[in-house]
């Protein structure tokens, strides 16, 4: 296979940690070597989270150097845009179009980037810009704590994993009674992704 | 079977594997996972210790009664431990005895950046620095075997990326080997260091150290890659990693054990390549060395000896070298400005109100707005301490004026007390910081006078890590019911006289108690009670705010909860960030009273 850099962000509590550890399972159930590192600090405290993944035949750095991501996953968008560097020329960006705005933005000392300034920024980067209603859609299925896993789901098509391999992941690391609508919540982002191809809006 | 493990996780089935029977650590990032992981296997007696000079102590004890023992701790956490450690590299072990001590580089979660590879030296003993899981996993068979062989504590150092990082082990084991019987053998000369014996066992430090250094010549945890040989690197760690990804052409020598150095490797490496560069994190510890043995090297001129090194970093540092090409990496162009998004207090954290009282008490608002920050002024001054209420030291609550290290606001407030300084002094602490190295500033203080006040925030767990268990919680690093140390009764036990219990989400309370202790001419402590909110979530109905009573005067966004939210010019609390009941603190300082519970609150308001 391809050697993958894959790259997972959004703030602390979000479920990022979760759902890279999910792909690193899912990788490592497909033969590949698998290192995967999140730049955690005090993220339990709401901070700005980035989980790298690399996927190839040998990994040596387990960290992603700055323009050789293939995939980034945003949980939410300010950090889709403090990230975007990560990625290489033409690599994929899904962004769930969401806003947490950090305190400095409350308290009026910092602003929060409109959706142009944002999507300008990653279009510099690249035209592969799926924007996604994850939050939206996490509230439909009733549990806004899907978000992680229906964005997992949005960003599979792009990963040469089989949908019955992330099934066992995600039925694996998660308790039984979240487990059916996590499964649904991935099952709905896949389909999702491939209804807004807006890469090129 | 092929896992895919932390680092931490590795060290800890690494450590089972090898028969550790004792295993003990005070929790500290990145290291804590390690005795978590420890935990959960039988056959283990694992504990959280009040601090790591006695989880060193335990473990040690346990070595002496002849089983493998382990102590776990991040970096600064030696420097607390750094007494039994340096006594248990004189006297030697019996049992294996490791030390896995979890550098921060980059200080991701601590309050320095130092380099532990240099206690190894100072205490004389081995050291060995895996580079991933799978290594995290096979050394520390090794390093308990290296202990009885040599002797000696072995020291295992491990860095947060090595600790925290993923990658795949190949697990060959299932079942932990049998114990040795516990026994402890009488030898005077070896475990009590009276001058006369101490001065009998430095000779044969000296003698064990060169032992060591023979043994490092052919220890099979170095090892050499040979690829061209226009460039050779010296690495070890995780920069090991970076080396490889950035120099894919160049030869390697790795070094798995890093002290004391296999010197003739060393020379016959150098000897064999055109140029020669090491590449380590933080210090220049290899360098130094092989400058000290005549061999030319660079690396320290190019790669930076401060914060955590990455793949992009030592690029740049390789094109400086001379040795790598330009980038071609573009890099964004943009004019915006992005927010950062540092770390806060959780909503419904039991420590907003209090550091809310002591920073208006000592209007603290001002100070943000002062542009010269030394000029700054205050009323009460407020030593701090280490955990996730240092976060308060951050706007908008700026309460906090001193983080030095683990219990030091104690003795802080007590010497600027008796400098004189002119100004009421508050101490804060977690209750597990206390525990940790808090009890002995506060009797310093009872018996030398102090009229400072203590506020102990007490949440009951050790939340910054990950809400392990401590002394005052009763339960054990294992899940068990444990002795339980009652804080109250400790206090008044070392003889403080005033010593007050408040409501952590009781606004009133806690102005008033706050209030009359700054008042006593005489030591106040005050134990500010709450459970953490991420412990124990305890979801009420959460609160909302009136926008017609609401003149937008900011007083609830200075408590800093995130979630009070302002947008497009209206204030708005985000119900499925706030805990609700339980807190209402926001509710209580509102001076319009325009919050209350969603249900109370006309619906065109919560819009």
């Amino acid at each position: 296979m391809k050697p993958l850099n894959l790259l997972i962000t959004g703030a602390g509590g979000q479920g990022i940690i979760l759902a890279s550890d999910i792909v690193g399972e899912v990788a490592i159930a497909a033969g590949c070597d698998v290192k995967k590192t999140d730049t955690i600090g005090m993220a339990q405290r709401g901070g700005s989270v980035l989980s790298h993944m690399r996927i190839a035949r040998k990994v040596w750095s387990p960290l992603i150097r700055e323009g050789e991501g293939d995939l980034l996953l945003a949980l939410e968008k300010l950090e889709a845009a403090r990230w975007a560097g990560y990625l290489k020329p033409e690599g994929i960006v899904i962004v769930n179009n969401h806003a947490l705005p950090p305190l400095s933005v409350s308290l009026g000392n910092a602003r929060y980037p409109s959706d142009d300034e944002i999507k300008d920024i990653l279009r510099q980067i690249t035209s592969q810009v799926f924007f996604i209603n994850g939050t939206e859609r996490a509230k439909e299925l009733g549990n806004i704590r899907t978000l992680n896993i229906f964005m997992l789901g949005c960003a599979s098509p792009f990963l040469p994993f089989k949908v019955s391999t992330w099934h066992e992941s995600i039925a694996r690391r998660l308790p039984e009674k979240v487990r059916d609508i996590n499964l649904t919540a991935f099952d709905r982002g896949r389909k999702e992704v491939k209804g807004v191809r807006i890469g090129k809006s | 079977m092929r896992k895919l493990l932390s680092g931490n996780e590795a060290f800890a089935l690494g450590a089972y594997h090898a028969g550790v029977r004792v295993a003990t650590a005070y929790p500290g990032t990145p290291s804590t996972e390690i005795l978590e992981a420890v935990a959960r296997f039988d056959n283990v007696y694992a504990e959280w210790s009040t601090n790591e000079k006695v989880a060193m102590e335990v473990a040690l004890g346990a070595s002496y009664s002849g089983v493998r023992a382990m102590a776990s701790m991040k970096q600064v956490g030696l420097n607390v431990a750094s007494d039994p450690f340096m006594a248990a590299a004189t006297t030697g072990v019996d049992g294996g005895l490791v030390v896995i001590c979890a550098d921060d580089p980059g200080a991701h979660s601590s309050q320095g950046e130092q380099d532990n590879r240099h206690y190894a030296r100072l205490a004389k003993i081995p050291m060995l620095e895996p580079a991933d899981s799978q290594e995290a996993y096979d050394f520390m068979a090794h390093a308990f075997d290296l202990s009885e062989q040599f002797d000696t504590p072995a020291m295992v150092r491990t860095t947060t990326r090595i600790s925290h990082s993923k990658t795949v082990v190949d697990v060959k084991q299932s079942q932990a080997p049998p114990a040795r019987q516990p026994e402890f053998k009488y030898n005077a000369a070896k475990y009590v260091m009276l001058p006369a014996h101490a001065r009998i066992r430095h000779p044969l430090m000296e003698e064990r150290l060169v032992k060591l250094a023979e043994y490092a010549e052919t220890c099979p945890l170095n090892q050499v890659t040979w690829n061209g040989r226009e460039l050779g690197v010296i690495t070890s760690g995780v920069a090991y990693q970076y080396a490889r990804e950035v120099f894919p052409g160049a030869s390697f020598l790795k070094l798995g054990m890093t002290h004391p150095l296999p010197h003739n490797l060393l020379r016959s490496f150098a000897s064999r390549v055109k140029r020669l560069i090491v590449v380590e994190e933080l210090d220049p510890f290899l360098q130094e060395n092989l400058q000290a043995m005549g061999i030319e090297a660079t690396g320290k001129e190019f790669i930076p000896r401060v914060g955590e090194l990455n793949p992009d970093i030592l690029y740049e540092a390789g094109q400086k070298m001379g040795i790598l090409p330009g980038s071609p990496h573009r890099k964004i162009e943009s004019s915006v400005e992005l927010p950062r998004r540092p770390p806060l207090l959780c909503p419904g954290c039991p420590h907003t109100g209090i550091f809310f009282v002591l920073s208006s008490l000592g209007q603290r608002a001002k100070l943000a707005k002062t542009k010269d920050r030394t000029r700054a002024d205050s009323p009460l001054i407020i030593t701090g301490d280490i955990g996730c209420y240092t976060l308060g030291a951050y706007p908008p609550l700026l309460a906090m004026d001193t983080c030095a290290c683990m219990g030091a606001s104690i003795g802080e407030a007590l010497g600027m007390e008796k400098a004189n300084v002119g100004k009421k002094v508050v101490a804060v602490i977690g209750d597990s910081t206390f525990l940790h190295s808090g009890i002995t500033g506060l009797v310093d203080a009872v018996y030398n006078n102090s009229q400072i006040t203590l506020v102990i925030l007490d949440n009951g767990t050790t939340a910054m890590t990950g809400h392990q268990e401590h002394p005052g919680t009763g339960i054990s690093a294992q899940g068990k019911e444990a002795g339980k140390v009652e804080l109250e009764q400790l206090i008044r036990g070392i003889g403080v006289k005033d010593v007050s219990v408040v409501d952590a989400f009781d606004m009133k309370e806690l102005r008033s108690s706050v209030r009359s202790a700054l008042e006593k001419p005489e030591l106040s402590v005050i134990i500010v009670r709450g459970d953490c909110a991420v412990r124990v979530p305890k979801r009420g109905e959460p609160r909302a705010i009136d926008i017609d009573s609401c003149n937008l005067c900011g007083v609830c966004l200075l408590l800093g909860c995130s979630a009070i939210q302002r947008t497009d010019e209206q204030l708005h609390i985000e119900p499925s960030l706030c805990v609700g009941d339980t807190c209402a603190v926001c509710q209580q300082i509102c001076p319009r009273q325009a919050i209350g519970p969603q249900s109370m609150i006309p619906i065109k308001a919560t819009e």
